[in-house]
């Protein structure tokens, strides 16, 4: 056995142990700047959501008021065996009048007067049109009715609102003292298109343009991305300079702003083809340009993943090279194809300037029942009723918005099943 | 016909086509020995693709030139029916016309026009609506049954079916991938003939150096300041300022978040955090724009009031706050590619001398990821300034040349959308000055990118 001394300490040591403290010290807050900008960066996000939930809660629910409407046939100047043209004719609005008035009988003096007809919801003359023509022996009944009401009054019901005078606060309390006024789930949000009234405002024609401009978008960019994708992995020449001078193109491509697209979308398809503005159609065609690049890079990386086993087995087996691509690799490769695919349709879906470029920002209440009806999207209509000055939009925006997220949460999810079920590794 | 129509008659001549092309296909061929098949060429289902195609393809070009060609050819037919005092107008006068007839065809009202020479030209135009749908219909429908024929024609057992049929899907494949030359092409000469137009009107040294932007032309010409002025270096500073906060904010936290999860946490914390930082990126702007004009933009305004500061309710700040919000994922998962491509040997060797993990990262780690974070912080900066949304809705209007983060200043972005939204027609100034600021946003954010892609291409042929 030798003899273990100790080595002697040198310098260097003795610095290095002098020094040990500071730098684990730093080390510690090295980790935590880690830490600090993980739980900042998530801060935002839960923070974003929260805000916006918050504001959107609202807007699922409206309270709507209850009038005892008296259908008084000769008030309207009609009948019950008057024809279906003179029925839609007649002017509705004195019965709406007439039942606030016999609520509140000493209402005096002509503003308020018209304050009191703004209670309820404008399109009430238009519900009783609507009853009456569909049931004309209504005429001379006395009905309780629910109306929508307007959304200042909405707003007094569900956190107050400094913009209403004492008068309209004191009608509003007593139709809610005497039972008249109900919380019900908003269906006219999905039932409606857009309207400068925002209690009547709804996204369902937002989200049928979106559908729209989506699917055709799909029909379009899929189909182009992956044969593109296929040519470019499988069959393209190596060395080419067009081969390259695509691949260039299309890594910048992903990179450009999409209002640069939008641009081109209005001097090229709208301009110079004549394609009809605000349409599905032109949207869908922007958006194709827009989501090529994303799928034809993440199909390019899935039909790289399958491994050349595969292809020089069929090729071995006498298929030809097209044979082998379609029915060997690309049918491998077609899970993180469809995975791209859903990412690129999800990005079209939230996408809303080069929209904005083409002129879907028209305000549009027709529900579109074709690719070339103007229409809107529902990120556009989010933009619009973010810059509409009424209060009761803001509830309204983040519902849409909620509900943008919604579809987007089931698609990036459907996109991660995918991946997770049918991803093979070789 | 209309178009849906006669496409969906297509689809079914085109199955149709496939099925007969087959069975003829197999009709044809003759047997070889007993059980070694037939004589054809190829497979009989390529003899029915064969068909196919000749049936669709022709049709549908057809279909597709008739369409984009049969408005204006309209056009010119009605304007040249025209009484001739009309015909001697301005462009702009008869473009005004064709456009009502056009809104009285399309909504069917062409009895309520009242002056009777646009009645007359809405009829007009109404016969040649017709008789056009009534040709294209006729044209498509026969093209495509002489397809078929023509198709069947060719089959004989010796026809190399496999081979034609193969040679036209790679050359559709081939066209597929040019679009993407032909998309920047489009990108390229859109925004580069208005800017030259736009480039007649306004000289381009006024706009790269003026340092006012006001665009709004008088609408009498005696009106002071009639011309409006385009002068570019606000919006230019406007932009560098926001991006300049955004990066701020997005770089330290994106590229902190990208070390601690690839050197530093544990394989649940990465798999938990990693996605839920991807759903950051996959926000949309416009919801960005909202939460940056209704909660962050007041925010910043009180927080500001109750130091004592005057802070504008648009200020720069908000927006770039919640753009670098926005950023965070895209610059936290570029960077943690690139940290995770360097090679695990480098860390031991930095261990085995001693290091610690910290020292490891920012002495050994980060310097050889540095080509690739510079990229990815690139790739953030073009994407800033091509940022639209969260601009448009929370950023000012004004143009004002100013570096102060707590006054309202306005971007290219902002610019372009102001310009082009609303109803104001093409050729004006206003409009051709926004396809001047695409110009030169595409050109800054392409040279961004291109270097970008170029430094992160070179890295990584260093580790390979």
């Amino acid at each position: 056995m030798t003899n273990l001394t100790p080595p002697a300490t040198s310098a260097t040591t003795e610095k290095v142990k002098l020094g040990l403290q500071k730098r684990y010290s730093r080390e510690k807050r090295f980790r935590w700047y880690g830490i600090i900008s993980i739980v900042v960066s998530l801060f935002f996000l839960i923070v974003l959501l929260a805000d916006i939930t918050y504001k959107a809660l609202p807007a699922f629910t409206h309270h709507y008021i209850q009038l005892d409407i008296d259908f008084n046939a000769e008030k309207l100047g009609i009948s019950a065996q008057s024809t279906p043209e003179q029925l839609r004719r007649a002017d509705y609005s004195i019965l709406v009048n007439d039942a606030l008035i016999k609520q509140f009988p000493n209402v005096t003096g002509r503003q308020e007067k018209r304050a009191l007809k703004n209670i309820v919801s404008s399109n009430a003359p238009y519900r009783l049109q609507a009853m009456v023509l569909e049931n004309p022996s209504l005429l001379g009944t006395k009905q309780a009715i629910w109306f929508l009401s307007n959304d200042d009054s909405d707003i007094y019901y569900k956190d107050g609102n400094e913009r209403l005078k004492p008068y309209e606060t004191q009608w509003l309390d007593t139709l809610k003292a005497e039972g008249r006024v109900d919380n019900r789930f908003n269906s006219t949000l999905f039932t409606n298109g857009d309207s400068r009234e925002p209690e009547q405002a709804g996204i369902l024609s937002a989200l049928v343009g979106s559908f729209f401009t989506i699917a055709l978008t799909l029909s379009l960019s899929f189909p182009i991305g992956l044969a593109a994708a296929i040519y470019l992995e499988e069959f393209s020449p190596k060395n080419n300079f067009w081969v390259d001078l695509i691949e260039v193109n299309i890594n910048n491509l992903a990179a450009v702003p999409s209002i640069v697209f939008g641009l081109l979308g209005l001097a090229v398809f709208i301009q110079f083809f004549g394609v009809p503005r605000s349409t599905p159609l032109v949207g869908s065609l922007v958006l194709t340009l827009i989501t090529l690049p994303t799928i034809i890079i993440a199909s390019r990386a899935a039909i790289k993943s399958v491994p050349p086993s595969i292809r020089e087995a069929a090729l071995g087996l006498g298929a030809s090279k097209v044979q082998t691509v379609f029915h060997h690799v690309v049918p491998l490769a077609m899970p993180g194809v469809l995975t791209g695919t859903i990412i690129g349709m999800a990005h079209a879906l939230g996408e809303t300037a080069p929209l904005l470029m083409i002129g879907m920002v028209a305000f549009i209440i027709d529900v579109p029942s074709n690719l070339t009806d103007p229409a809107a999207v529902l990120p556009v209509q989010i933009y619009l009723w973010a810059d509409s000055p009424e209060r009761a939009f803001v509830a309204k925006t983040s519902a849409a918005i909620l509900i943008l997220l919604v579809f987007l949460v089931c698609m990036n999810l459907l996109a991660v099943i995918l991946r997770k079920r049918f991803e093979r590794r070789w | 016909m209309n178009t849906t129509n006669i496409l969906l008659t297509l689809l079914l001549l085109i199955g149709f086509s496939y099925v007969i092309g087959r069975k003829r296909s197999l009709a044809l061929a003759k047997p070889n020995a007993p059980s070694k098949g037939n004589n054809l060429h190829s497979l009989p289902s390529y003899y029915g693709y064969l068909v196919a195609i000749w049936c669709g393809i022709p049709a549908i070009a057809i279909l597709l030139l008739w369409n984009v060609f049969s408005t204006p050819i309209a056009n010119s037919l009605v304007t040249n029916s025209l009484p001739a005092e009309i015909q001697s107008q301005a462009p702009e006068q008869i473009g005004l016309f064709i456009n009502r007839i056009h809104s009285a065809v399309n909504q069917g009202n062409i009895q309520e026009l009242t002056d009777p020479v646009q009645k007359q030209a809405a009829e007009h135009y109404q016969h040649i609506l017709n008789i056009s749908k009534m040709a294209k219909t006729v044209l498509v429908l026969v093209i495509a049954l002489l397809g078929i024929y023509l198709g069947l024609r060719m089959i004989k057992p010796e026809l190399r079916a496999r081979n034609k049929v193969e040679k036209f899907a790679t050359f559709m494949m081939a066209s597929c991938a040019s679009i993407a030359i032909l998309t920047t092409v489009g990108i390229v000469f859109s925004v580069l003939f208005e800017s030259i137009r736009f480039f007649h009107d306004v000289s381009i040294i006024d706009f790269l150096f003026g340092t006012h932007w006001s665009p709004q032309t008088a609408l009498r010409a005696d009106q002071v300041g009639s011309s409006g002025s385009f002068g570019f270096i606000p919006l230019l500073t406007g932009t560098l300022l926001i991006s300049a906060i955004a990066l701020l904010v997005a770089v330290p936290l994106g590229l902190m978040s990208a070390i601690y999860l690839s050197e530093y946490a544990s394989k649940t914390v990465r798999n938990i955090v990693k996605p839920a930082l991807e759903v950051l990126a996959g926000i949309p702007t416009v919801v960005y724009g909202f939460f940056a004009a209704l909660t962050v933009a007041p925010f910043v305004r009180d927080a500001g009031a109750a130091l004592g500061l005057n802070v504008a309710s648009e200020s720069a700040l908000a927006a770039g706050v919640v753009m670098g919000i926005m950023i965070i994922p895209f610059m936290s998962s570029l960077s943690d590619d690139v940290i995770n491509a360097v090679p695990q040997s480098m860390r031991d060797g930095s261990y085995g001398m001693g290091a610690t993990q910290s020292e490891t990262i920012k002495q050994v780690i980060i310097p050889a990821a540095l080509p690739g974070i510079v990229g990815a912080f690139l790739l953030a900066a073009s994407r800033a300034i091509g940022e639209t949304m969260i601009v448009v809705m929370a950023a000012g209007m004004s143009a004002n040349l100013t570096m102060n983060p707590l006054e309202a200043v306005t971007t290219v972005t902002v610019q372009i959308v102001a310009l082009l939204t609303g109803d104001q027609e093409f050729d004006s100034t206003k409009t051709l000055a926004a396809f001047a600021l695409g110009l030169t946003l595409f050109l800054m954010t392409l040279v961004l990118n291109v270097i970008a892609l170029h430094i992160v291409r070179k890295y990584r042929e260093q580790y390979d």
